[in-house]
């Protein structure tokens, strides 16, 4: 379905990413992890084509996408959508404004001008909402709803595109962790009910075992871990992550669980 | 109407939320259409009456737009052996009009500096006099240069020192209403910290607050210089000196001095083209590459 062959991005002399190579071949739930800087958010806005790549290429069902241009190459965009760190929503406008933004792709330029929408669309955008739990908020301005509720704000613009992938970057990282889980959950339903691919990159390990199907590793631009949520163990993060024999995942965990876990094994000092 | 007893209270809610949204986005159109039409309106009878007035009217005078450049341009190109010798001519009056445009945008900052630090909330020196700091700039804003000049020409005489001034104080005006803008948004804490060891106003305004806003400062200050060049060039048409009154008299003794004009044209241009490009290489410097 998905294919990526020696992908590559460099800024300069830097290389973001180094010749990132995989095979997905039926929609599933992957987690990108690695430490910041590892070239994780670099290659999710290859696969959007946010920014272009420097070399290799991307395909999907057998269509070259990395060297779409113009309008093909925003066609391809709204067919895969994505979700960004800090929800990157338009503040000022309402809650259903921003998820009809999922249609632009397919409506002129002076209809969107206008604010000018189907009613067809404005009930689909508040039904995505109801499926996400926040058709409350719909007449409300974005910027008035919290992180957690703007970050499924996002996702229902996601939605709104009907993706065949939905690329999430971060999605819960300026969350607190009863969000976090509830947008997590959303997207695991979204995989499940609607069949997406969801790739997402992801800052902590739990998450990613938790709920995803395969998990990516990379460090320095390069793929260096590519499996199941079981062979992600303790000794392969450590790799990913650069780190040494310290380093615990319970410390920087924001499942609510781990509190319990750290304190029935306290660790050693 | 079974299943609609069955999925139960949630999907009336959401049919619910959908007509209320729906009445919303519909009050929300009617509103735009009407402001569209209100804009369309206006601008049609505006046209009309502009058009009415007018002594020659647009529709038959329209079609002549092009021919004073064209006689410009023809003569011009016939008399071009002189067009260095002019350029060198009239280089002295440039000089002078830019000279106008130097000064007043530094009288003008300085006056508009301090009257934006006295009219920025957080910061002002007496905090009720705000209201009127911000109504004298106003009132500078509104008066248009070429008003002051005229004026002053009329007390004073020709000459480039009213265009200094009128551009001054239109300049004073309208940087200090920038100014003040880009200080309410400058952090106040060190602000704080510096009253906290005892510094007056004057001290914590150049060691607290500057520093913060001078790149911007000095971005608008250059934008400003470049709009003073433009209009000390046209104060020369109401006799204040410099390249706008040798324009204004090449211009006005009609065709045998297009020659003078064209050359004085090729100057103004290539001097404004050239401040802009300047000042726009440093401002992008000092907004970006702080």
């Amino acid at each position: 379905m998905l294919e990526l062959k020696s992908l590559t991005k460099r800024f300069g002399d830097k290389t973001a990413v180094d010749a990132a190579t995989f095979t997905v071949d039926r929609p599933m739930m992957i987690g990108i992890i690695g430490r910041s800087g590892a070239g994780k958010s670099t290659l999710l806005r290859m696969l959007n084509r946010l920014s272009d790549a420097s070399e290799g290429e991307i395909l999907f069902e057998g269509r070259e996408i990395s060297s779409l241009k113009g309008a093909a190459r925003r066609e391809w965009q709204s067919r895969c959508a994505m979700i960004f760190q800090q929800f990157n929503l338009v503040p000022r406008m309402d809650v259903v404004s921003n998820v009809l933004h999922g249609t632009l792709n397919r409506r002129s330029t002076f209809a969107t001008m206008f604010n000018l929408y189907p009613q067809d669309d404005i009930h689909k955008a508040i039904e995505i909402l109801d499926r996400l739990g926040i058709a409350e908020q719909a007449p409300k301005r974005a910027e008035a709803l919290s992180g957690g509720q703007q970050q499924r704000v996002a996702i229902a613009r996601a939605l709104m595109q009907d993706p065949s992938i939905i690329l999430a970057d971060e999605p819960i990282a300026s969350l607190d962790p009863m969000n976090a889980q509830i947008v997590m959950d959303a997207l695991r339903r979204i995989h499940e009910e609607d069949g997406r691919m969801v790739i997402a990159n992801l800052h902590t390990l739990d998450t990613a075992r938790r709920y995803c199907d395969r998990v990516i590793g990379m460090r320095d631009g390069r793929i260096v871990f590519d499996g199941s949520p079981e062979q992600l163990t303790t000794g392969v993060a450590r790799d990913i992550y650069g780190a040494g024999a310290d380093f615990s995942e319970a410390a920087t965990s924001t499942a609510i669980e781990t509190l319990d876990r750290t304190t029935a094994q306290p660790v050693p000092a | 109407m079974t299943d609609a007893t069955l999925s139960g209270p949630t999907r009336r809610e959401v049919d619910r939320i959908q007509d209320s949204y729906m009445a919303q986005v519909r009050r929300r159109r009617m509103y735009g259409g009407l402001t569209l039409a209100i804009f369309v309106l206006l601008m049609v009878s505006g046209f009309m009456v502009a058009d009415g007035r007018n002594a020659g009217g647009f529709w038959d005078g329209w079609r002549q737009m092009l021919d004073f450049p064209a006689d410009v341009l023809s003569e011009a190109w016939e008399k071009r052996a002189n067009l260095p010798g002019l350029l060198l001519k009239y280089f002295p009056a440039l000089m002078e009009t830019i000279n106008i445009a130097a000064v007043s945008t530094l009288i003008g900052a300085m006056v508009g500096l301090i009257l934006s630090l006295l009219s920025t909330r957080g910061l002002a020196r007496w905090p009720r006099l705000i209201p009127v700091f911000r109504r004298l700039m106003d009132i500078l804003r509104a008066v248009p240069e070429i008003v002051i000049a005229l004026v002053l020409i009329f007390i004073l005489g020709g000459g480039p020192v009213p265009a200094m001034i009128a551009i001054a104080l239109h300049t004073a005006g309208a940087l200090g209403k920038l100014y003040s803008e880009v200080a309410e948004n400058a952090d106040l804490k060190p602000v704080e910290g510096l009253a906290s060891t005892g510094a007056n106003w004057t001290q914590r305004m150049w060691l607290g607050v500057l520093p913060q806003v001078a790149p911007n400062f000095l971005s608008y200050t250059l934008l400003r210089f470049e709009i003073n060049i433009r209009a000390s060039a046209i104060l020369g048409f109401v006799g204040a000196g410099g390249i706008g009154f040798e324009l204004r008299n090449a211009m006005a003794w009609g065709p045998g001095r297009f020659d003078e004009a064209a050359a004085i044209f090729v100057l103004l241009f290539g001097t404004i083209v050239f401040f802009d490009q300047i000042s726009s290489r440093y401002r992008n410097k000092l907004t970006e590459g702080q």
